[in-house]
């Protein structure tokens, strides 16, 4: 009915104040929220590209899912033991080579094992303990970014000396050492070696570049006092999000725990969920708002125009139609209103992600994550249109159940 | 010969309320096509209220109003809404034109509702019809443009636009000087020499006078019909 339209489009235009409010109202809320819904969608992003590209997707440990039998059962077919002195089960994935091959049939992406033990990295006077991953450097660049985040050297450079490490930075400043230095390691078997460190690393994740250096694989089982040992496996998947999926389906064909990189997070993804229910609640007020802002000006606009509702209810234009007029009233304010909010949202989006602050988990300058999507401004847009629409519906069918005659007596 | 046009049987209307009122108290009325009847009667006897009912703006409290022989008791409010849009023109004292649109826009409204013609059709006749009431320098004004008169023949003109049978008018001339009367009650005549059925509540008993027949409303009755020149025609 473009009558009906016209008529909406004359009131709202020739009413150029009342209809800025509500355009401002709308505008208002849908930019706002557009920004809120970029914090919220930046930070989670960038936080858990920090996580997949930081930390395998998976890691399969030497721990049973089920408590093994106690050599005591096998050797006196007991029915119960008690009070022996458990054996220490979790020294290393049984058949390491054959677990890997059978897995890397099936896994969509990469597997790599590999020897994780704590270690005493010993400097003239200084003892620092670290964690300790020996590695296969041809395996370790498709499972990690460890290659990528090299300052110093290359993870192949582990082939050039024996007992060679790997360190991050942070490690290194605080023990100052540098490429060509020799450090001493050694372990709780009572085991030490000496090397030269050959590469520097930084991760810009503070327990990474402080407190983690990478060995070959032999040398973490010198140190482990088991030249077989290999305790875990590390996975990295084509798609990140597959992990809790994949890692329960390693569980189940190998029978070792096997942790998606959201389960080693579960807190901080938590975290998340409540931050983005609040988020949420936020931005459902600013949109409450701006319906608000809609409902009074379509009160406003109907309570003015009852004398043309009734006329035009007279003259036989039905209600719902009369109705109708104020409700696209509503919308075209909610259209321009989501028009300029969107590109205050935008506005606020590109100066937020001027804005620069120093991360506290890596401890790097970096801009404050935003990010949103064509969709999601899409997404608010349609979202707030609704809620004009529905902001609407109660004024706007208040005004048009008005009995004409009861107007027309009033006015003549 | 003669068919009828507008009939109501024992109409009635009461309000209920704070105040409680007998509004209209039992009209029987037979108009016949192309007749142009007066209403007369004191302030507050009425009048309007029973025009309401025959332009079914209001629904009766009891009786029955039939037009062109439907009877209307039964219609759902949107089929009384576009009977109204196609068949009553109803003329107010008061102009209510719609404020914001020029008088062409006035007029086009009930034809884009009822939505018949084409766009280019609907003003075409229009602006035939603003000409037709001589409002020709009025056609792209806006009401607050216009005098009184032109105010009240361009409703006129709102009222004709889909060529409705039966128009109906509550003191039309109420708020205008006599040379603007007489143009709006020479409309109002002439429309029904084209065979339109006319209905007109006025004050003005010279007007009055100009009708086919007269009929007084007092405490919401008949008090009185006269003047019968139906036959005539
Ligand atoms: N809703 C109502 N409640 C009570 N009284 C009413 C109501 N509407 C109209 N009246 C009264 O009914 C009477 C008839 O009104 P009306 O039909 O307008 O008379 P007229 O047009 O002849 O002057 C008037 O006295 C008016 O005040
Ligand atoms: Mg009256």
């Amino acid at each position: 009915m473009g009558f009906l339209f016209e008529i909406a489009w004359t009131h709202v235009s020739s009413r150029i104040r009342q209809t800025f409010i509500g355009v401002l109202g709308v505008a208002t809320g849908v930019g706002f929220t557009i920004m809120m819904s970029g914090l919220m969608q930046g930070g989670q992003r960038d936080f858990i590209h920090t996580l997949i590209d930081n930390m395998p997707h998976i890691t399969v440990t030497d721990e049973r899912t089920s408590v093994e039998k106690q050599p005591a059962e096998e050797a006196y077919q007991a029915a119960q033991a008690a009070n022996l002195v458990a054996v220490e089960r979790r020294s290393g994935i049984k058949n390491p080579n054959q677990v890997v091959s059978s897995l890397r049939s099936w896994i969509p992406g990469a597997i790599a094992p590999s020897i994780k033990i704590s270690a005493m990295i010993n400097v003239a006077e200084q003892h620092v303990g670290v964690s300790l991953t020996g590695i296969d450097p041809q395996q370790e660049e498709r499972v990690s970014k460890l290659a990528g985040e090299m300052r110093q050297g290359t993870i192949g450079d582990l082939y050039h000396a024996a007992n060679a490490v790997l360190i991050g930075q942070t490690l290194a400043t605080k023990l100052g050492v540098r490429v060509g230095s020799s450090v001493t390691l050694s372990t709780g078997e009572g085991v030490s070696v000496s090397g030269p460190v050959v590469g520097i690393f930084e991760f810009h994740v503070r327990d990474i570049d402080e407190g983690q250096i990478y060995a070959m694989t032999r040398t973490a089982q010198v140190l482990a006092a088991r030249p077989t040992l290999i305790n875990e496996m590390r996975v990295r998947l084509d798609d990140a999000l597959a992990a809790r999926e994949v890692a329960s389906q390693i569980e189940a064909q190998t029978g070792y725990r096997s942790i998606s990189w959201q389960e080693a997070n579960s807190d901080l993804l938590s975290a998340f969920k409540i931050r983005d229910f609040i988020m949420m609640l936020v931005m459902g007020a600013m949109l409450l708002v701006s319906t608000f802002a809609i409902y009074s000006i379509i009160s406003t606009i109907t309570n003015e125009k009852r004398h043309d509702i009734a006329i035009m209810k007279s003259l036989g234009i039905r209600e719902q139609w009369v109705q109708s007029i104020f409700i696209i009233e509503s919308i075209i304010i909610g259209f321009v209103g989501v028009i300029g909010g969107s590109a205050l949202g935008y506005f606020l989006t590109v100066s937020i992600s001027q804005i620069t602050y120093t991360n506290p988990f890596t401890g790097g300058k970096q801009p404050v994550p935003i990010y949103v999507t064509p969709t999601d401004y899409v997404a608010i847009g349609i979202l707030s249109l609704f809620c004009c629409a529905v902001a609407a519906l109660l004024p706007t069918w208040k005004a048009t159940r008005v009995h004409p005659v009861d107007i027309i007596r009033g006015a003549s | 010969m003669s068919t009828v046009a507008v009939e109501t049987v024992g109409l009635v209307k009461r309000v209920e309320g704070a105040v409680s009122a007998t509004l209209v108290n039992g009209v029987d009325l037979k108009v016949t096509e192309g007749e142009f009847v007066a209403i007369t009667g004191p302030s507050g006897s009425g009048k309007s209220s029973l025009l309401y009912l025959l332009g079914l703006l209001d629904a009766p409290t009891e009786g029955e109003l039939i037009i062109h022989g439907q009877a209307t008791s039964r219609l759902s409010d949107t089929q009384k809404a576009q009977l109204r849009l196609s068949t009553i023109g109803f003329v107010f004292q008061f102009h209510f034109l719609l404020p914001e649109f020029r008088a062409i826009n006035n007029v086009m409204l009930p034809m884009r509702a009822l939505g018949k013609l084409s766009s280019a059709d609907m003003r075409d006749q229009g602006v035939a019809l603003l000409k037709s009431l001589g409002l020709e320098e009025a056609i792209n004004k806006l009401p607050n443009q216009l005098s009184g008169g032109q105010r009240q023949r361009v409703a006129i003109a709102r009222a004709l636009a889909n060529d409705p049978q039966i128009i109906i008018a509550d003191e039309p001339t109420g708020n205008l000087d006599s040379h603007a009367t007489d143009q709006v009650f020479s409309i109002l005549r002439d429309l029904a020499r084209q065979h339109r059925t006319v209905i007109v509540v006025t004050h003005d008993l010279g007007l009055a006078a100009r009708a086919d027949r007269t009929i007084r409303i007092v405490d919401g009755r008949i008090a009185q019909s006269a003047c019968d020149l139906t036959a005539a025609k």
